[in-house]
């Protein structure tokens, strides 16, 4: 009697801890936006009011936000499928027998460890016109200086390869970690077998990474919205908002216009696409992972 | 042991006992190259010697975006700042935020009235609204012209003679431009900077043209100007037509070494930049006013000391005791020679040590006579939106989307919604 009349209470206070830092942290304030959206932006003269789906609808009227909207989607189809074939290769590559293997992959880890404004300050120079070690490199071939930051048609595939540059090895630790957790006696039963190395990785390697594959691909896209950083130090956004992303966009909007409001709009928007993401991901590529 | 405890006793005395003791905190934010925050750390230590009575914290915060969100944010959240330097374009911003408060309500004596009238007019036209002075000139800039007087050796000019016009500035920087072997540029004529604020330097091109880019309200802009759309036509046309300029956008926070390492021959930065220049420089270099199209011309720039309206009378008159202080003759040169801002005041240019510092250096003294071409940097209602706006457009411009009519004129339709109510 006595248990049972305590059991509910003694389980609250069990989940209370987990449950007052999810909804303090990230429940609420989800909440919040959501609401804040629906109103305008005050300040001290005007306060702010009640005006429905108005910023939702100058949303839908701002170029800027479409062509954010569609660099985020470059940018991640550029990174995502690149940086999860790279770190598979690192990985395995780096899990065979080599010489100094803690020093390859300890390289190949190192650029997950640098801050990416330490990064991107780094990469600014690679970037720079005639001074850059990218335009150095070119001449050696004989080519001129190329203003790839300045550049819209290229200044997307330079954010690209820096963000490669970095997630990648990121990605490979837990592609090893899978790997070698893989029982060594399937791959002599292969060889005993007589299948090829491709078709062992194809058929036996590749579907046991499932799972990791997964983690990784929800990882990479999360990433591919939430990696900002390098835009302070690179692009700022431009030229012309040709690198723009949206969440550097919405940094803009609340930070540099104020306007609080509008930058919740599109964060609801960035939410929604982001829990889109991770629905269809869970629901589509679940039912092709092995767990054992 | 019982001396023991009189010292204890006593330094636990002299440690509060300066009873009345005032805490002041401001923002600041840093721009420009240079070891600036213990410069800055130096004129508060100095500050405090004179007045053991009022503690000062200054806090470092980023570059100027960072410094009006921090110094706002904590605003809002009740922690006392008494005064910052922030942007002297957060003007609207703060009033609209209703976080400042004049100078002159604080500056009652006729000492203090003479005070606010101490500075270059043009200095203080970002800080004055509705007649009442908002913000005090302190990390102010002006654009310059820098030219390598090695490479115009080298190209058969004049090294000590630079272009005074536009024409002659593209006539010139054509002769600048040095190629290798392959046809590839090795040295550009001239690069203006156009990311980050490529809306002051087309200020510069602009005023140069004869237009100012808004009005003192802060509620109309002038995008779609024939005159305007010429001046970036000019600009555009450095890059595109003459090829003395690389094609797109250039860098800001790269351009300084793109020069000092000789490869651009003439570069339009702040002045904010001359002491790192001359420092890294390993050429003799110039630093001349900007080329004139119409006119001479190029908009102010920088941080101005603002006052908060939260704080109590004491904090305030403290406050005000401070900027005084820090803006005074002496340490405005101070402050000039150690980072290559403008001498805020003209009696300041009059003071031992900087006359002294000017005849040395004479490219110290250009952006001082700059000032009376001066205009007041854009600045208007909703001025982050309209910044973005011109912004875009000049570089859109620039890498060729657009025309320069056509990517002037859709900013201007941006600023006008923008600013239509604040009419």
């Amino acid at each position: 009697m006595t248990t049972k009349t305590w059991s509910v209470p003694y389980g609250w206070l069990l989940l209370a801890p987990a449950a007052i830092l999810l909804v303090g942290f990230t429940h609420y304030p989800a909440a919040a936006t959501l609401v804040h959206s629906l109103f305008s932006t005050g300040t001290a003269v005007r306060p702010s009011r009640f005006v429905g789906l108005a910023n939702y609808a100058a949303l839908a009227d701002d170029p800027v936000f479409w062509q954010v909207l569609g660099n985020n989607f470059w940018f991640a189809l550029g990174t995502i499928p690149t940086s999860i074939a790279l770190a598979l290769l690192m990985a395995i590559w780096v899990n065979g027998r080599l010489p100094a293997r803690a020093l390859v992959r300890m390289s190949y880890f190192t650029p997950t460890v640098l801050p990416m404004i330490a990064v991107a300050n780094l990469w600014l120079y690679f970037y720079t016109p005639q001074i850059g070690l990218l335009d150095k490199l070119t001449a050696l071939f004989g080519a001129g200086s190329h203003n790839w930051l300045g550049d819209p048609h290229t200044v997307m595939g330079c954010l690209i390869a820096m963000t490669l540059w970095k997630e990648a090895g990121f990605f490979m630790i837990f592609y090893l970690a899978a790997l070698q957790s893989l029982p060594p006696e399937l791959e002599e039963a292969a060889r005993v077998e007589g299948a090829s190395r491709w078709y062992f990785f194809r058929r036996v390697t590749f579907p046991l990474l499932m799972p990791t594959t997964l983690f990784v691909l929800v990882n990479a896209t999360i990433n591919s919205f939430k990696l900002v950083d390098h835009l302070f130090i690179l692009t700022k956004g431009g030229p012309d908002n040709a690198s723009n992303l949206l969440l550097y966009y919405i940094y803009q909007v609340a930070f540099s216009f104020f306007d609080t409001s509008y930058a919740s709009t599109l964060t609801v928007v960035l939410l929604l696409l982001l829990g889109a993401f991770a629905i269809l991901q869970f629901q589509l590529i679940e039912k092709r992972v092995h767990y054992r | 042991m019982k001396k023991l405890l009189a010292a204890i006793f006593i330094g636990f005395l002299t440690a509060v006992s300066p009873a009345q003791a005032v805490e002041l905190t401001f923002y600041y934010p840093i721009a420009v190259g240079g070891p600036l925050t213990k410069v800055v750390d130096n004129l508060v230590a100095g500050f405090q010697k004179e007045h053991p009575d009022v503690r000062i914290n200054a806090v470092y915060a980023g570059n100027y975006d960072d410094a009006r969100i921090k110094a706002l944010a904590a605003l809002r959240a009740g922690q006392p700042a008494q005064m910052s330097v922030l942007f002297s374009i957060d003007l609207y911003e703060l009033l609209e935020q209703d976080a400042i408060l004049p100078f002159d309500d604080v500056a009652g004596t006729p000492a203090d009235k003479a005070w606010l009238k101490s500075f270059y007019p043009a200095l203080m036209a970002n800080g004055t609204y509705k007649g009442k002075v908002y913000g005090i000139p302190f990390q102010r800039s002006t654009i310059v012209m820098y030219w390598n007087k090695e490479a115009f050796k080298e190209a058969g000019l004049d090294p000590e003679k630079p272009p005074a016009t536009w024409n002659e500035m593209a006539q010139m920087a054509a002769k600048l431009v040095k190629k290798d072997a392959s046809g590839n540029v090795s040295r550009w004529g001239v690069m203006v900077p156009s990311t980050g604020y490529a809306y002051w330097m087309f200020q510069a091109f602009a005023r140069e043209n004869g237009q100012d880019l808004m009005n003192r309200e802060g509620n109309r802009t002038n995008f779609a100007h024939p005159d305007v759309v010429g001046a970036l036509q000019y600009w555009v046309d450095l890059g595109n037509k003459s090829k003395v300029m690389p094609e797109g956008t250039v860098e800001w926070g790269t351009l300084r070494q793109s020069f000092t390492e000789g490869k651009t021959a003439i570069m339009w930065h702040t002045t904010g930049n001359l002491t790192a220049v001359k420092d890294t420089a390993r050429f003799p270099f110039g630093v001349a006013m900007l080329p004139a199209s119409k006119q001479r011309g190029s908009p102010t720039g920088g941080g101005n000391w603002y006052l908060f309206k939260k704080s109590t009378p004491a904090e305030r008159k403290a406050a005000l005791e401070f900027i005084k202080w820090v803006t005074a003759p002496e340490r405005t040169a101070e402050w000039s020679i150690a980072t290559g801002y403008v001498g805020t005041r003209p009696d300041a240019y009059e003071t031992p040590k900087l006359k002294e510092y000017v005849s040395g250096f004479p490219q110290a003294a250009v952006a001082r006579d700059q000032l009376k071409f001066a205009t007041a940097e854009l600045s208007t209602f909703q001025t982050g939106r309209v910044r973005k706006a011109l912004d875009d457009a000049i570089q859109a411009a620039l890498t060729g989307g657009k025309s320069p009519a056509d990517a002037l004129k859709a900013a201007q339709q941006e600023s006008e919604r923008l600013l239509k109510p604040y009419r």
